[in-house]
């Protein structure tokens, strides 16, 4: 068999279509892990603001874990290892696997920035919003979180770049993305150096403008929201005087 | 009369730190109280306990015959949850070091958002009562600017109209003068003395300006390592001092402010 050969256009034009049709499964698959990671990451947060010491170090542990073990063998594990757990295992279709795995795993980074988000809200406004009888309820909804989640975009923006990018793992457990269908055609056709080019082509294309969005969204955000507006009192704390 | 805040036997520490050792203090009806002392006294824990920001070790405190962080069940006092905090808390507004202004809002927004989401008022009757308060503390120009934009005596400023909004019984100013540039402290202590003149509200103001105790309160209290040192009037307290610890606060402040 002839291994060195010439670009063949044809193989691009035929294959063109297949992988553009598998591009919406990928982007749609990315929506879904993302969506489910935004989610997930905010119960996180709100448990681990529980003032449960033992609880507290649980989750903590926990997310340590999800955070430390490579995506794809959580992935590998959901999809053959779950269903003969005793008990609790159930046998999962591949979209369903990989948007538990890959959502949880990153549910974890999410949480993380939402917590930072949080943190970055001065002390003095929790006591500002207490000290006008807000409501917890009203405290997080008019006064912490308009504050905390924008500077957070542009990282979540970034989150949801580096989610695309990790969405051809979920080839392994069957899902027909990108990369899955250019491994077939591949195989079919001993032709691998045309479907995975426009793989490649295809992510840079969806992901080069994003990633610039992403650039402006956060010099957008940093004029907007300059870290010297008038409410904070820059990180000094006064407790008794 | 009644007093509009007691205090008996308060008790707070953080950790080992014992800030207030038994604390007993009532306050009447529109007095103005300056609370005095080194730094690390207690006395912004006291107005912070009266705000709930933080909470006693132990003891009592009641607001316009109400116990604040204890409520009545069956003739028993039993730890107060939050719902019974907001109901005592709402007759209280406190005034911080560092402004704690909203920094998403305009100042408008600032000093109608409480108005309307916590006491109801529809947004007209909260906008007006707004620009009422921030006249009277000068800023009225100002409405739809925002916190960034102003200087710090200003923001001060808008954060006392913010609190006055609410209508407090009480009204607490935490060192509200320590975080301006000096030249900006005037403007402020301004303010709090046309607010003191009109009388109905009962203020405490924890302050390291002693002319300005001496202009303003009625009272001033001595704090000195977590108790209640020395009271009585500004002229007494501040001219003719009888704790030997008090004077040498009086001493080391007069030497520290006028270098």
């Amino acid at each position: 068999m002839n291994m060195i050969r010439e670009w063949d256009w044809s193989t691009v034009i035929d294959a063109f279509p297949l992988i553009f049709k598998a591009m919406w499964i990928t982007l749609g698959m990315t929506i879904a892990c993302y969506a489910f990671a935004l989610v997930f990451g905010l119960v996180w947060t709100f448990i681990r603001r529980v003032r449960i010491k033992p609880l507290q170090r649980l989750i903590s542990f926990i997310m340590e874990f999800i955070r430390t073990t490579p995506p794809l063998v959580q992935l590998y594990f959901i999809y053959y290892a779950w269903p003969l757990v005793p008990y609790v295992g159930v046998t999962l279709d591949p979209i369903t696997t990989s948007i538990l795995g890959l959502g949880i795993h990153f549910s974890t980074y999410i949480s993380e920035i939402y917590r930072s988000g949080i943190e970055s809200v001065d002390k003095g406004q929790w006591e500002a919003a207490t000290a006008l009888n807000f409501s917890t309820r009203q405290k997080w909804t008019k006064i912490i979180l308009p504050q905390a989640i924008p500077p957070t975009i542009p990282m979540l923006g970034n989150y949801l770049i580096i989610m695309f990018k990790e969405i051809p793992l979920t080839a392994a457990v069957g899902v027909g993305g990108m990369l899955l269908t250019a491994q077939k055609y591949g195989a079919k056709f001993y032709e691998y150096m045309e479907p995975l080019t426009l793989v490649a082509l295809f992510f840079l294309l969806l992901s080069y403008p994003s990633s610039i969005l992403v650039q402006k969204l956060e010099q957008k955000m940093n004029r907007r929201f300059d870290k010297k507006p008038g409410g904070s009192n820059n990180g000094k704390e006064v407790t008794a005087s | 009369m009644e007093p509009i805040v007691k205090y008996e036997d308060v008790h707070k520490s953080f950790g080992d730190l014992e800030v207030l050792k038994g604390i007993d203090l009532n306050i009447a009806p529109a007095e103005k109280v300056a609370l005095i002392g080194p730094s690390g006294s207690g006395k912004t824990t006291i107005i912070r306990l009266l705000m709930t920001l933080e909470k006693p070790t132990s003891g009592y405190i009641e607001v316009d015959g109400d116990p604040l962080w204890h409520k009545e069940v069956n003739g028993k006092l039993v730890p107060a949850d939050e719902k019974h905090l907001r109901e005592v808390r709402g007759k209280i507004g406190m005034v911080f070091q560092h402004f704690n202004l909203f920094p998403h809002m305009t100042i408008l927004k600032n000093c109608t958002v409480a108005p309307i989401n916590v006491l109801g008022m529809d947004k007209e009757e909260a906008e007006q009562r707004a620009v009422e308060m921030l006249e009277k503390v000068g800023l009225a120009d100002k409405l739809e600017a925002y916190p960034s934009q102003l200087s710090g005596g200003q923001k001060q400023r808008v954060a006392m109209a913010r609190a006055l909004v609410m209508r407090p019984k009480v009204m607490l100013f935490d060192e509200v003068t320590s975080a301006l540039d000096p030249e900006l402290v005037g403007e402020v202590l301004e303010v709090i003395r046309e607010i003191a003149e009109e009388g109905e509200m009962a203020m405490i103001l924890v302050t390291h300006e002693m002319d300005f105790a001496r202009d303003v309160a009625d009272r001033v209290v001595f704090l000195d390592n977590g108790v209640i040192a020395e009271q009585g009037k500004p002229k007494d307290i501040l001219e003719n001092p009888q704790s030997e610890r008090l004077q040498s606060f009086l001493e080391r402040f007069r030497t520290s402010s006028s270098s």
